[in-house]
C-alpha cells in the first residue's frame, strides 16, 4: 500500500530522465513518506525503470535513508568528537530515560520522536549540541534537555 | 541618531537563542518607533559569546555585545544612545578602551572576510564589500593561463586536509580537451569537530559561487556543482538565495557581464556518508549511485563526473579565490611559511575558552592559537592534547605545543593539518577512549569496498572494545600496530589510509595510559566505564536523599539523614550521583 500514490508520481514525472536525480528523487519522496517502504521502492523502480537492487543499494548506503516508519519529530544527538569529550553520552541516556527508550529502540511507541546519533551538527562551540527536527540546541545538561524535549510533546 | 543593530543568526547563534534576540530587539524598535537599521548576519567566530549582538553609529564607531538575552535589549539600546555603553558583556569595541579582543586581534581574516559582517542573504551587502570584482577582472583583464598563473604563485595549498596546491589542479584540468568541464565545490564537511565549511556557507555564500565562476572560467568549464551535506539546511537556504540572486544580476547564468562565458551552477544535497567527501566517492554520489571511491589514475581532472574533466575544491578553498585575484598572489603569500602560503581556519572546540572559528596566518606555533587566540583552557583542568584533523588526525600532546601550523610541520607529529577540526582535550579526557571513538566513526563509515579498511578497522574498534572494559592484553598493542600498518596500505581512499592516525598518535604519546588500562585495569582519566566506581564517602553523607532520588537505575539506597550506600551491582556509572551532590560525598575511583 502506498500512501501518497499522486505525490509521488509528481515526483517521478519530474525528474524522470535528467542524469543523477535517483537521490534527490528519494529524498523527496521521504520528504512526504517520512521513510522508504519496500513498496515504495518497488513501485519507484517499476515506474523509473530503475532496477530495484540499485535503488535499495543507495538506500541502505545513506544514513539518512530510513527504512522504518520514523516519528514525528526526530531528534538527532550529536556524537562529533566536541560533543563526545564534552558529555554527548549523558545526554543521550536522558533522553532515551525520558522517552522510555530500550536500548535497541530509536521511536516511541506513541510515533512522536525517533531519535538518531548523528557525527557533527558542526555546532562544535556550544557542545553538547541536539537537533530537533530543524531546531539546534546547544549547551545541555541531561536536565535542560529534559526541558526542550517537553516543547514538542 | 541612526545606528545599525546587528544580530549573528548562524546555526550556532540560532542554538544559543539568537532568534529571540533579533524578534526582541525588532519589537522594542518598533514598538517605540526608535530609527535604527536592524540587520542579520552570520558568524564572526565567537561563538563561545554567542548571542552576539553588534551596535554601530554612524561614525562607524561600534560596540559587540556577548551573551545577551532578550530582556537586556531596552536597557542595551538606551545605553548605546546616550554613548556610556554598559562594559559588562562587551566583547569587542573600537572605541573603548581596555576592551580590544585579542581573540580578533591575532587573526588575519581572508576565507572569513566577510562572516559575520555582511547580511549572507544580501547580494547587495556583498557587493559592497567587493564582491565579484574578482569575476569582473577575471573577465576583462586576465586570461585563462594568467588566472592559473596568479593562483599558482600566490602557493595557496587545498584546505580540505590533503594540501594539493591550487593552481596545479587548475591547470590539469585546463589542459584537459574537452568541450564539457565541471567544476565541484566540495561541502561535504563530515569530519567530527570541524565547522568552517558551514560557517562560511552560512556567512559568506557569494564568495563560494564567486570562486567557483572564476575558476570555471579558468578552466573553461561551463556547469558546476556545490556538494553539501544535508545537516547544514541552513547554509543550504542561503546558498539557493545566493545562486537566485546572482542568477538575476548577471553573475551567473549565460554571456556572464556581457563576455562570452556561461556557467551554471545547482546544488546537491548529501544524504550522510561521510566517505562522499573523497572526491571519487562524491562524483558517484552526484551521479546518483552509491558514494563508493574508486581507484586514481584517471584522476578527476582527466575523467570525473560523467566521465567529464573536473575541478573539486574545497568550500575554504574557494573562499580564498576572489581575495587572491583582488588584491594580488604576492599580497596573500606574505603570509605563511615557505612551503605553506596564507592563512588557515581552525575549528575551536573542546576544552577551550574561546570556542569558535579562527583563522590564523600558517607558521603560528599551536600553543599560540590555543593560548592567545583560544584564550587557553575552559576550566583549572589541565592541558593534555589537541587534537587535529578529525578521524584521519591525530592527537598531540603537551610537548609538541610548539609545532607550527603547517601542512608538513603537522604531518611530522603523525596527525594532518586535515579540514582544520582542533579540539582540545583536557586531563578529564581519556586517549584510549578517544582512539576509541574514532575508530568507531571510521567503522561505520568505511564504505565497505577494501577488505583491510571494512574488517581492519572493525578487529582495531574490538580491540580498544576490550582494552577500555579491562581485558586488554599487552601484545593487543603489537596487534593494533600490525592492523594499522596492513590498513594504511591496503586501502584505496584516504578513508582507509588515515583511519588508523587517531590510534598510532595516542600510542606514541599516550602509550602509558594503554598500559594502565591493561595491567592495572585503571582508567587514569575516569572515562572507561567499565574501570570505574563510585562509591559514598560516609564521613561526609549527610542524608539528603538528592543523589537517591536522581540515580536513574535507582540503585541508591537509604534514608533520611542516613547515610546512603550504591548498589555496585546495579550502577550504571552515569556520574549522575557525583554531580548532584552538594557535600561532596561521593568519589570516583
Amino acid at each position: 500500500m502506498i500512501k501518497n500514490k499522486k505525490q509521488i508520481d509528481e515526483i517521478i514525472s519530474k525528474f524522470i530522465g535528467k542524469k543523477g536525480s535517483l537521490i534527490p528523487l528519494m529524498q523527496e519522496i521521504q520528504n512526504i513518506e517520512r521513510y522508504l517502504s519496500i513498496d515504495t521502492m518497488r513501485y519507484l523502480s517499476e515506474k523509473s525503470g530503475v532496477k530495484l537492487a540499485e535503488i535499495y543499494g543507495v538506500a541502505t548506503f545513506y544514513t539518512m535513508f530510513k527504512l522504518k516508519p520514523q516519528g514525528k519529530h526526530i531528534v538527532r544527538i550529536c556524537k562529533g568528537t566536541a560533543c563526545h569529550v564534552s558529555g554527548a553520552n549523558s545526554i543521550a541516556r536522558s533522553l532515551k530515560q525520558e522517552l522510555n527508550l530500550k536500548d535497541n529502540e530509536d521511536t516511541t511507541k506513541d510515533g512522536l520522536f525517533t531519535i538518531m546519533e548523528v557525527a557533527c551538527l558542526g555546532c562544535c562551540s556550544l557542545a553538547p549540541v541536539i537537533m530537533i527536527d530543524d531546531n539546534t540546541y546547544g549547551k545541555l545538561t541531561p536536565d535542560s534537555v529534559v526541558d526542550i524535549l517537553k516543547k514538542y510533546n | 541618531m541612526s545606528f545599525t543593530i546587528k544580530v549573528g543568526l548562524a546555526s550556532c547563534g540560532r542554538a544559543a537563542g539568537a532568534v529571540e534576540v533579533y524578534e526582541a530587539i525588532d519589537k522594542y524598535l518598533s514598538k517605540n518607533k526608535i530609527k535604527a537599521e536592524l540587520k542579520k548576519t552570520a558568524c564572526i567566530g565567537m561563538c563561545f559569546s554567542e548571542p552576539l549582538v553588534e551596535f554601530v553609529a554612524e561614525d562607524g564607531s561600534s560596540i559587540t555585545y556577548g551573551k545577551v538575552k532578550p530582556v537586556e535589549i531596552p536597557e542595551l539600546i538606551k545605553q548605546f544612545n546616550n554613548r556610556s555603553p554598559i562594559k559588562n558583556n562587551i566583547i569587542l569595541s573600537n572605541h573603548l578602551k581596555g576592551s580590544e579582543n585579542t581573540n580578533l586581534n591575532n587573526q588575519v581574516r581572508i576565507a572569513l572576510r566577510n562572516c559575520g559582517n555582511i547580511n549572507p542573504e544580501s547580494l547587495d551587502d556583498y557587493l559592497a564589500n567587493k564582491g565579484y570584482q574578482s569575476l569582473e577582472k577575471v573577465l576583462n583583464e586576465m586570461s585563462q593561463e594568467e588566472v592559473i598563473e596568479e593562483i599558482k604563485k600566490s602557493g595557496l595549498r587545498g584546505r580540505g586536509g590533503a594540501g594539493f596546491p591550487t593552481g596545479l589542479k587548475w591547470s590539469f584540468a585546463l589542459q584537459a580537451e574537452n568541450k564539457k568541464k565541471y567544476v565541484v565545490c566540495n561541502a561535504d564537511e563530515g569530519d567530527p569537530g570541524a565547522f568552517m565549511d558551514r560557517s562560511v556557507l552560512e556567512g559568506d555564500p557569494h564568495s563560494i559561487i564567486e570562486g567557483m565562476a572564476i575558476c570555471a572560467y579558468a578552466i573553461g568549464a561551463d556547469e558546476g556543482y556545490i556538494y553539501c551535506r544535508a545537516e547544514y539546511p541552513l547554509a543550504i537556504k542561503h546558498l539557493k538565495k545566493a545562486i537566485k540572486d546572482a542568477e538575476s544580476a548577471g553573475y551567473l547564468g549565460h554571456k556572464i557581464l556581457g563576455k562570452n562565458f556561461s556557467f551554471k551552477v545547482h546544488i546537491k544535497e548529501g544524504a550522510g556518508a561521510f566517505v562522499c567527501g573523497e572526491e571519487t566517492a562524491l562524483m558517484a554520489s552526484i551521479e546518483g549511485q552509491r558514494g563508493m571511491p574508486r581507484i586514481r589514475p584517471p584522476f578527476p581532472a582527466t575523467s570525473g563526473l560523467w566521465g567529464k574533466p573536473t575541478n573539486i575544491n574545497n568550500v575554504e578553498t574557494l573562499a580564498n579565490i576572489a581575495w587572491i585575484i583582488l588584491n594580488g598572489s604576492a599580497e596573500y603569500s606574505k603570509f605563511g611559511t615557505e612551503k605553506s602560503k596564507g592563512t588557515k581556519v581552525f575549528a575551536l572546540a573542546g576544552k577551550i575558552k574561546n570556542s569558535g572559528l579562527i583563522e590564523v596566518p600558517m607558521g603560528m606555533p599551536l600553543r599560540n592559537v590555543i593560548y592567545d587566540v583560544g584564550g587557553g583552557m575552559l576550566t583549572d583542568k589541565p592541558f593534555k592534547a589537541v587534537q587535529l584533523g578529525g578521524p584521519s588526525g591525530g592527537c598531540i600532546p603537551e610537548k609538541l605545543l610548539d609545532t607550527i601550523v603547517d601542512y608538513d610541520s603537522i604531518t611530522k607529529t603523525g596527525a594532518i593539518m586535515g579540514s582544520g577540526g582542533m579540539v582540545v582535550m583536557d586531563t578529564s579526557t581519556c586517549m584510549v577512549d578517544v582512539a576509541k571513538f574514532f575508530l568507531n566513526f571510521t567503522q561505520n563509515e568505511s564504505c565497505g569496498k577494501c577488505t583491510f579498511c571494512r574488517i581492519g578497522t572493525k578487529r582495531m574498534l574490538e580491540i580498544l572494545t576490550r582494552i577500555t572494559e579491562g581485558k586488554g592484553k599487552m601484545e593487543d598493542i603489537d596487534t593494533l600496530e600490525n592492523l594499522a600498518e596492513n590498513i594504511i596500505k591496503g586501502s584505496l581512499c584516504g578513508l582507509g589510509q588515515t583511519a588508523p592516525n587517531p590510534v598510532l598518535t595516542t600510542l606514541r604519546y599516550f602509550r602509558d595510559e594503554y598500559i594502565e588500562h591493561i595491567m592495572n585495569k585503571k582508567c587514569p582519566a575516569g572515562v572507561c566505564t567499565s574501570l570505574i566506581k563510585f562509591e559514598v564517602i560516609e564521613d561526609k553523607c549527610v542524608g539528603c536523599t538528592a543523589c537517591a532520588r536522581k540515580c536513574p537505575v535507582n540503585c541508591i539506597s537509604g534514608e533520611v539523614k542516613k547515610i546512603h550506600k550504591i548498589d555496585q551491582d546495579k550502577c550504571i556509572k552515569c556520574g549522575v550521583c557525583l554531580e548532584t551532590c552538594k557535600f561532596d560525598a561521593i568519589k570516583k575511583s
